[in-house]
């Protein structure tokens, strides 16, 4: 929310919203359809991607992090880096 | 507004941390708890919530082109998934219940320890999201107050963007939440 932003607001269009969400809507359908085959531990790793592409539409077109500031790209991916790292480290320490 | 989301992340995250290790340890008997879940229940609000990100963000686009009608029209939308997916949620709690299966019942204790690991994330972690929703709905409350008082409007609207910034995180959240807890299978 930087002080300028209104200055040059970015207006997004109904139609990319509608877009988007037809996008969210399918991959929520291929993750209820792939648990229900069964691929094991893969699962959870298919489940997880489709769940952190959903985010990425979800923050750069509904949240607008697309026609934000560099800086607060850099926070953002900092914060969802250092999250991932303990996300993946607890796996690392529990799989071994 | 997105220094508070950080906040939110911790909050969410650390959760996330503990689902990750007990997941790990209790493998089994998160597999035959998550069948307890209703899959269709889960669905339907991730569907409602999807759908209202998509109206809250909407709304932003209407008040920037000086559709005010158009706006508020969007936010009550928003508003009225929010309760359809509070009330979904008060279903499937009250099912849990009614099956004898919320924390320390005697049934749940009965059962293996991961088993109750898993309920006790399961209500903890979806019920501070619905706790959330419930915030969510009234941030939208003030903002269509604010808007009849004048004080939001086409040139001034950070109100609205920043409550459709939190409710955009609510439905962040549910998006993880939706596969680890009622997609195990």
């Amino acid at each position: 929310m930087s002080e300028h932003q209104h200055a040059e607001a970015h207006v997004t269009e109904y139609g990319k919203y509608i877009f988007v969400w037809l996008a969210l809507i399918a991959f929520t359908g291929i993750t209820v359809t792939a648990a229900g085959i069964g691929l094991g531990n893969w699962t959870i790793v298919l489940a997880l991607t489709i769940a952190s592409a959903k985010s990425w539409f979800v923050l750069n077109y509904f949240m607008h992090l697309k026609h934000e500031d560099t800086v607060f790209k850099v926070f953002i991916a900092v914060a969802l880096f250092t999250f991932v790292i303990f996300i993946g480290f607890t796996f690392w320490d529990y799989s071994f | 507004m997105w220094l508070f989301l950080f906040t939110e992340l911790i909050l969410f995250g650390g959760m996330f941390i503990v689902y990750a290790v007990y997941r790990f340890v209790h493998q089994q008997e998160f597999h035959l708890a998550a069948q307890e879940l209703n899959t269709t229940v889960g669905l339907i609000n991730t569907i409602i919530l999807l759908t209202s990100s998509m109206t809250a963000a909407m709304s932003i686009t209407a008040m920037q082109k000086g559709n005010i009608r158009f706006a508020k029209g969007l936010i009550w939308v928003t508003i009225l998934s929010a309760f359809a997916f509070m009330v979904n949620k008060f279903f499937e709690w009250s099912a849990k219940i009614h099956h004898g299966i919320y924390p320390g019942s005697p049934d749940l204790l009965s059962k293996p320890n991961g088993e109750i690991l898993y309920f006790g994330l399961y209500y903890v972690m979806t019920g501070l999201h619905a706790l959330h929703v419930i915030v969510g709905v009234v941030f939208f409350l003030f903002v269509l107050r604010h808007i009849a008082q004048g004080k939001v409007t086409p040139t001034a609207y950070v109100r609205l963007e920043n409550s459709a910034l939190y409710w955009h995180l609510v439905d962040l959240i549910w998006i993880f939440l939706f596969p680890l807890f009622y997609l195990i299978h």
